[in-house]
């Protein structure tokens, strides 16, 4: 599969997730500067994470004004796959391509640390592949993913079985002590009402291999390789 | 002429600056200290238009980028 991973100045996760979709999953991934206008042949697109334009104004504010975010807003209306990572979730969100907002982390902090997530539905080209019941053990590192949208908004996603992700504590729950940001129904990832653009704040690009502790974070991409490969029209490489 | 634009959080979305920065003013002993809402303020400066096309103009990127209308509000004045 052609995925296409976004880089706008201060990301700092663009690396990470070619290296895994190409170097550990064997597929096809290249780098697209923010001021192109075409996503050319890519099949998918990734909005990694980052501070991109130094988080001024608010997360991604200024990153959604990019001209190769309306080449992604095409590419997101006519059903192609997106997924924002961290700071590619906030962008995202601030394109209007997902509901509602990532604000300041409750506690204040920036929080670096690994967490546990429950998936709250494998129907999502995001999470087709995740074993039911199995707990994801990402990384997370961010100052802002507390998850807020207003009651319509929310009553929405859980009508829409879009809240993909929840922070949760190793027993499966999830608790206020499980939550590392405060986000609202401790909502880590959420899909938009298409399930064909998601957002989350962990980082599955960071645990995707042994070698760096754990390799939950495969299971995200293989979803949309998954999803990508079962279209029709089918396998590509 | 300059616009003056102050943007600040929705009631409805939780504020810890805010807070954090009302209990320090508590701890200092300020009396009476009730809830602190912590925005954003931003001056643009403007040349070569009318009054009421500044007003729109402003308007239009205040909507569009200077807040986010989930989280945030914002008001503005061109002088």
């Amino acid at each position: 599969m052609n995925f296409v991973v976004l880089q706008f100045p201060a990301s700092n996760c663009d690396q990470d997730a070619v290296h895994v979709l190409r170097n550990v999953l064997g597929h096809s991934a290249r780098l697209l500067w923010h001021k192109e206008h075409s996503l050319g042949d890519a099949e998918a697109v990734i909005v990694p994470g980052g501070f991109s334009f130094g988080d001024y104004l608010r997360t991604g504010a200024i990153a959604r004004f990019s001209p190769v975010m309306h080449a992604v807003q095409g590419f997101a209306a006519n059903g192609g796959l997106v997924l924002g990572i961290c700071n590619g979730f906030q962008i995202l969100c601030e394109a209007g391509l997902l509901p509602g907002a990532l604000v300041r982390n409750r506690s204040l902090q920036f929080r670096c640390e690994p967490v546990f997530l429950k998936t709250a539905t494998a129907d999502s080209p995001f999470t087709n592949r995740i074993p039911e019941g199995k707990l994801l053990r990402l990384p997370i590192a961010h100052g802002e993913g507390c998850y807020f949208a207003e009651d319509q908004t929310l009553a929405g996603l859980r009508a829409g079985n879009q809240v993909l992700w929840r922070y949760v504590n190793a027993q499966g729950e999830a608790t206020p002590g499980s939550n590392p940001n405060g986000s609202l129904e401790n909502i880590a990832g959420i899909c938009n009402q298409a399930r064909n653009v998601a957002g989350l704040m962990p980082h599955p690009e960071r645990a995707s291999e042994p070698i760096l502790g754990c390799a939950d974070g495969r299971l995200v991409f293989e979803s949309m390789i998954q999803a990508l490969e079962s279209r029709p029209g089918g396998k590509t490489t | 002429m300059k616009a003056k634009i102050v943007v600040t959080p929705k009631k409805a979305v939780v504020d810890p600056q805010g807070k954090t920065v009302q209990n320090a003013l508590t701890q200092m002993g300020y009396t009476g200290i009730g809830a602190v809402h912590v925005g954003k303020y931003l001056e643009v400066e403007l040349a070569g238009m009318e009054v009421e096309a500044a007003r729109r103009q402003i308007d239009d990127a205040c909507h569009r980028i200077l807040s986010n209308p989930v989280i945030e509000d914002y008001r503005f004045e061109i002088e």
